[in-house]
């Protein structure tokens, strides 16, 4: 425990004024530490690691963290994100978003970031509800539940953010909660080593909002909901549909080996430089 | 480098290139399509870096992005995608992320008509994203110029850490004319003002004698935050008043102080009293055709071009408006520039000359409004 105190310690920025804005409670914390964790067992250098976030409640991750950090617009943070790691390809982008801003204003950027293929870790703290703003429902609420916006349950029926990721043609996908943080440290690490574009959801939850509007209790009891509601996917196997409908199912769900985009590029240039000499000889030949 | 006969816009992204621009992201839109065209097949030769994104918020985030990466990066669109851009126009003026944004102006509201001209996005670019910002805005008047104008973006950009619009119009964009354009190596570039303290010592938006702090990229050693919210000196999240202020008053003093070096204009026959003629973009070439004949008629005209509208040439206005008897504002849009004008050089003394239906103004409206018909 000690140990793993100090290990954090390393990865938080002494300049920065603690405590940090998370309600205490907050799913958030863990999610954070187990990036630490994974950064730390890969060893990455600190100076080659680049967050990219984007706004809410989970946006305000890569501030504490010492790395090169960016705070960006609400949904915006894989576009910012594409730029930076299309320009630096040599540097580890991870982006840190919130099921409201990767799904809802955020949820072209992701089909297409997806799509590309580029070298991006996404990670997506799924907690059911807008936090920051108090509680209005995003598009993973689950239906019929309560929220600010929803004062007589949600009508429209949730946004699968794992699923989405496959289709739009990720390399690399991975559900897992809160409660199975040492799982998280895990599949963040994979993702992160993984050459292509990577996606984690971390359920999570929001006791402050969605917790006390559907009246789920204290903290402790939503952690005790993550660790009964979720199957592995190997437990999974063996329930009926209509069992696995109500469980959050966490394993590796997609590992494929694609090209990446940046390669790509790379091979693209030399085709076109290719081309410019063959044209440089011709138009050398007329003179 | 021998004479060719090549579009504003085309000239423009040899002028990208040429200031050492390495990275563009765009999503398609007429009028200004050709840019992102030409972009995607030079870029690639020059050891740069094109994409296409999946729309205008995105290619103005990557463009940050990028930016932040340590390249000089660019976006080009028009009238809808400029909207969709101005959320990220604030982020990087709020960040001080030099990038530079190009808007061939098309006939607007909406989608309105992609293929007509129009100068009706002169005050979106000013004020277009929410809250108190400094920006600059330049406007060429033809092919050359759209390359020269180009470099000059850049270097403002990378000089002050600024978002630099460079606003065309449809007319200039597709227009061809015979140009000749400068070696490259021979164009003078600025390169943003980068750092080699100790990176313990390193104060992203701190205090310099410039008010333009000096900028690293993400993976020189330098591990600093970038937020759009309001700062502190480490780039942290601030609520503190006497925080948010100084940073206010930095940034503007940034622009303001430089207004010299920053507005450009082109004077001629200035001295004379009688009537001048203010213009930009490509209401400034009929401005150009309109003097021509009222001098050839004996009137006493002046004429004003300018190639930098914001920040604002209110010291160049307030000299004109002591002596001219009058001040000629052809605008394709219902008088834009004009409101400036008038803020200045006071209502009685301006004369507005406007045409907001995809057409150019015509050296007869503009030489009507000279003689006061």
């Amino acid at each position: 425990m000690s140990q793993e105190r100090h290990t954090a310690h390393e990865y938080l920025r002494p300049t920065k004024k603690f405590p940090n804005v998370w309600c205490s409670g907050c799913g958030i914390g863990i999610v954070m530490g187990a990036l630490i964790r994974a950064i730390d067992r890969i060893g990455l250098d600190k100076d080659e690691v680049a967050l990219v976030s984007g706004i809410g409640c989970t946006g305000r991750m890569p501030v504490y963290m010492d790395f090169n950090t960016m705070h960006t617009t609400h949904g915006r943070a894989l576009a910012f994100a594409t730029g930076l790691k299309f320009a630096r390809p040599d540097l580890k982008v991870i982006t840190i978003m919130g099921d409201g801003d990767a799904m809802a204003i955020g949820g072209n950027h992701f089909i297409h970031a997806a799509r590309r293929n580029i070298d991006l870790t996404a990670i997506v703290v799924n907690n059911f509800i807008y936090g920051m703003t108090g509680g209005q429902y995003s598009p993973t609420t689950p239906m019929n539940a309560r929220a600010s916006t929803a004062p007589f349950g949600t009508i429209e029926p949730p946004m699968p953010i794992c699923e989405l990721a496959i289709a739009a043609g990720a390399s690399f996908v991975a559900r897992s909660t809160i409660y199975h943080a040492v799982e998280l440290d895990k599949f963040i690490e994979r993702a992160i080593l993984k050459k292509g574009f990577s996606l984690i959801e971390a359920v999570g939850y929001c006791h402050t909002t969605f917790g006390r509007l559907n009246k789920l209790g204290t903290p402790v009891d939503m952690m005790k909901r993550l660790k009964e509601n979720s199957a592995s996917l190997s437990e999974a196997e063996k329930l009926t549909p209509e069992e696995r409908e109500n469980r959050i199912v966490h394993g590796v769900l997609r590992d494929v080996d694609q090209p990446e985009y940046t390669d790509l590029y790379n091979q693209l240039v030399e085709r076109a430089m290719e081309l410019k000499s063959q044209e440089g000889r011709r138009s050398g030949g007329a003179r | 480098m021998t004479i060719r006969l090549m579009q504003g816009n085309e000239a423009l992204g040899w002028g990208a290139i040429a200031a050492g621009c390495r990275f563009f992201a765009g999503y398609p839109i007429t009028p200004s399509t050709e840019i992102a065209e030409m972009l995607s097949r030079e870029l690639p030769r020059c050891g740069g870096k094109f994409i296409q994104m999946e729309d205008e918020i995105a290619s103005l985030a990557a463009v940050i992005g990028a930016s932040v990466g340590g390249l000089k990066s660019m976006t080009a669109t028009s009238g809808p995608g400029f909207s969709l851009m101005q959320e990220h126009i604030g982020y990087a003026a709020m960040t001080e992320i030099p990038c530079v944004v190009v808007n061939v102006q098309r006939l607007g509201p909406s989608t309105g008509q992609p293929t007509s001209a129009s100068q009706g996005d002169v005050m979106q670019a000013r004020w277009g994203t929410h809250g108190d910002h400094p920006i600059i805005a330049i406007c060429p008047t033809s092919v050359r110029q759209s390359f020269d104008l180009a470099v000059t973006a850049f270097n403002f950009s990378e000089q002050y850490r600024t978002p630099v619009i460079l606003l065309l119009d449809e007319v200039i964009g597709h227009m061809r004319e015979p140009v000749e354009l400068p070696e490259f190596n021979t164009v003078k570039h600025v390169e943003r003002t980068g750092t080699d303290v100790p990176a313990e010592w390193y104060k992203p938006y701190g205090d310099s004698i410039s008010d333009v702090p000096p900028m690293a990229s993400f993976g020189e050693g330098y591990r600093y935050h970038i937020t759009g919210l309001f700062h502190d000196p480490m780039g942290y999240p601030t609520q503190r008043l006497d925080e948010i202020d100084p940073w206010i008053e930095r940034v503007h003093r940034k622009i303001q102080r430089n207004l010299n070096d920053i507005i450009m204009v082109e004077e001629d026959g200035i001295q004379e009293t009688g009537v001048i003629v203010v213009a930009y973009g490509a209401s400034a070439r009929s401005a150009r055709h309109a003097v021509k004949m009222a001098r050839q008629r004996r009137h006493k005209v002046g004429m004003l071009s300018l190639l930098t509208i914001w920040p604002f040439a209110e010291e160049a206005i307030d000299r004109i408006s002591r002596t001219a008897k009058r001040i000629v504002v052809p605008e394709m849009n219902l008088g834009q520039l004009a409101l400036e004008v008038e803020r200045v050089a006071g209502k009685r003394k301006v004369v507005r000359v406007n045409r907001a239906n995809g057409e150019m103004v015509t050296p007869q409206m503009i030489l009507n409004a000279i003689e006061g018909r």
